[in-house]
């Protein structure tokens, strides 16, 4: 959550300072940089919408109501809504114990958690059916009193946690170090409970890094690809989420299909950035405030 | 930290350590540490030589060469023309720039499988951007050029969000300074600017070429998976998996857990440095 400030170096057109690039060199800049977005951004998220609407409205809406796509988006929903809250309760947990107290092995800790960052999301999928499969170590015993976990939804829900598992807690945790712990013990000291302090004094005071940490983790809880993939077993109207739905209409070469369900998920990645940068602008305002 | 030692045993005024500490623990085993260590015992199931043969098979070695070169250049391309966006974005004006600058996170936020068929239809012969390329004999999708293409995408942002933080913090005392003893703007640049980006360029480098190297969702779809020619590790651990190979599958994956964590650490000595870097700065 990087403040965004304009430079405190002041442009003026036409007149140049020794600090700062004659107008062609700015230019070009300018231009090199705008290429490059328009390139690999813009045009990409515009031929999205442009393929989704190819076959007109009439088959767009046609595509969003059909059953194997209204199943898909229950399942995303499914997974997002049981994902989402327990890396956020994991997420201030994890803060409050990091920020609040003084233990040892604090930064190994903080790399574990960041660990499902950094591994490719097939053998993100791949550990659970190592865990769960049929060959798995407790595949028998699940078999046995028929609980089906891998290429079912309870491996879809877990695959999901464990991809989106460091969001809120990476939010949370420098926030809450830099707030210190002076208002909670303010309060404890003033007689309020535990529990108070914490809805009272910790909430209010994390509540923008919690909804930033909610915004990111749902984003990459509805649009997980690999890790889902392995584990889903792609059985139609039963365990295909949204993308993996792209994914079955975009192999049976309905393109247009595709698109139009891929148009969903380029809509919640649009709403993702301007709530991103909505709390971004908030916390600056509010950063502010308090200096 | 005047509250913490009273004698041998710690007064603590807050609450709940033991609580949130236990709670950290049990549900980081539970869901990232247990099935973790399934791949490394998975992987012990094969004799030596079985895991030689198989991290070494000449399929494996050519998706290592893909995948290590692929990412390699995607993340000097975005190094390159991310410190273009970030100086861009942090040093002028220009219209539209706050929605340019949201628009940088869109490879975070776009899911990789709608990436993946955007960019394979964009990239294709009759697409937007494929057909004007035919005429060069340049073709993209379903070639090593479009896992490139695919990774430049997604590795997009972290060049741009490492740099922009130490461009935005950079002195402009010091930019004086070098413009009075006689530097010009190019020699600021090298000399001044640059080496104090490095850090964050490095950070920034080596983010996005972690990211590529795991990266599937975006590339199954480009990319024609052709065994020793297209396919990168992880669609090989994929192809493992589906044949239900698990050893195999678990010992690739142990090669690329490896060498995750081995950037993870080189991203942390990196931080460590770039820190260090601006707190002398400041001082």
């Amino acid at each position: 959550m990087t403040p965004v400030f304009t430079s405190s170096v002041p442009h003026r057109a036409g007149h140049r300072r020794p600090t700062s690039e004659s107008p062609v060199v700015r230019r070009l800049l300018i231009g090199v940089a705008l290429a490059f977005m328009a390139l690999f951004l813009v045009v990409p998220l515009v031929s999205v919408f442009a393929q989704a609407f190819a076959k007109g409205f009439g088959f767009y809406f046609q595509t969003l109501h059909d059953p194997l796509t209204l199943s898909a988006v229950k399942l995303t929903l499914i997974a997002a809504g049981i994902s989402v809250p327990l890396n956020c309760i994991f997420g201030v947990t994890a803060a409050w114990a990091i920020a609040k107290f003084d233990f040892r092995g604090k930064n190994i800790l903080l790399t574990l958690i960041d660990l499902p960052f950094s591994i490719s999301p097939v053998i993100s999928g791949m550990i659970f059916v190592l865990v769960f499969g049929a060959q798995g170590w407790f595949g028998s015993w699940f078999s046995d009193h028929n609980v089906k976990i891998i290429f079912a939804v309870p491996g879809i829900v877990l695959a999901t946690i464990f991809v989106t598992f460091p969001f809120a807690a990476r939010e949370l945790i420098p926030l809450m170090q830099s707030q210190g712990r002076t208002e909670e013990e303010a309060a404890r000291v003033l007689g309020a409970s535990g529990w108070q302090t914490f809805w009272r004094v910790t909430i209010p005071n994390i509540k923008w890094g919690l909804i930033y940490g909610v915004i990111l983790c749902n984003a990459r809880a509805m649009g997980e690809f690999g890790a889902v993939s392995v584990v889903s077993g792609h059985i139609n109207g039963q365990t295909n989420t949204i993308p993996l739905h792209v994914q079955f209409l975009y192999d049976g070469y309905d393109t247009v299909g595709a698109f139009a369900v891929a148009s969903l998920l380029a809509f919640l990645a649009l709403i993702t950035l301007v709530l991103k940068t909505w709390v971004e602008h908030k916390n600056v305002a509010l950063n502010a405030v308090n200096e | 930290m005047a509250t913490r030692r009273l004698g041998a045993k710690k007064l603590r005024v807050l609450p709940g350590f033991r609580l949130t500490l236990g709670y950290t623990l049990i549900y980081l085993g539970l869901i990232v540490l247990i099935p973790l260590a399934a791949v490394f015992i998975k992987t012990s199931t094969l004799t030596w030589a079985q895991f030689s043969h198989t991290v070494t098979s000449p399929q494996a070695l050519a998706a290592y060469r893909l995948s290590f070169g692929a990412s390699f250049f995607a993340a000097l391309v975005n190094a390159v023309f991310g410190l273009v966006v970030a100086w861009v974005l942090v040093r002028y004006n220009f219209f539209g720039k706050k929605i340019v600058d949201a628009l940088v996170d869109l490879p975070f936020a776009l899911p990789t499988a709608v990436a993946g068929i955007t960019l394979a239809t964009l990239y294709a012969e009759n697409g937007w951007i494929g057909h004007l390329l035919v005429p060069f004999g340049i073709k993209v999708s379903y070639t090593r050029l479009g896992v490139f293409v695919a990774l430049t995408f997604i590795g997009l942002p972290f060049i741009v969000r490492t740099v922009q933080p130490v461009l935005e913090d950079f002195d402009p005392e010091i930019e004086e300074a070098a413009a009075s003893l006689g530097a010009n703007r190019w020699q600021t640049f090298r000399r001044i600017i640059f080496p104090t980006l490095t850090p964050a360029l490095l950070t920034g480098f080596a983010l996005a070429f972690a990211r590529a190297l795991g990266e599937y969702g975006s590339v199954v779809f480009i990319s024609s998976n052709i065994p020793m020619k297209t396919q990168i590790v992880p669609l090989l651990i994929m192809n493992e998996l589906d044949g239900f190979q698990y050893a195999k599958a678990a010992a690739l994956a142990v090669v690329m857990l490896v060498v995750s964590f081995a950037l993870l650490l080189a991203i942390n000595l990196l931080q460590w440095w770039s820190n260090r870097y601006n707190t002398q700065s400041l001082a």
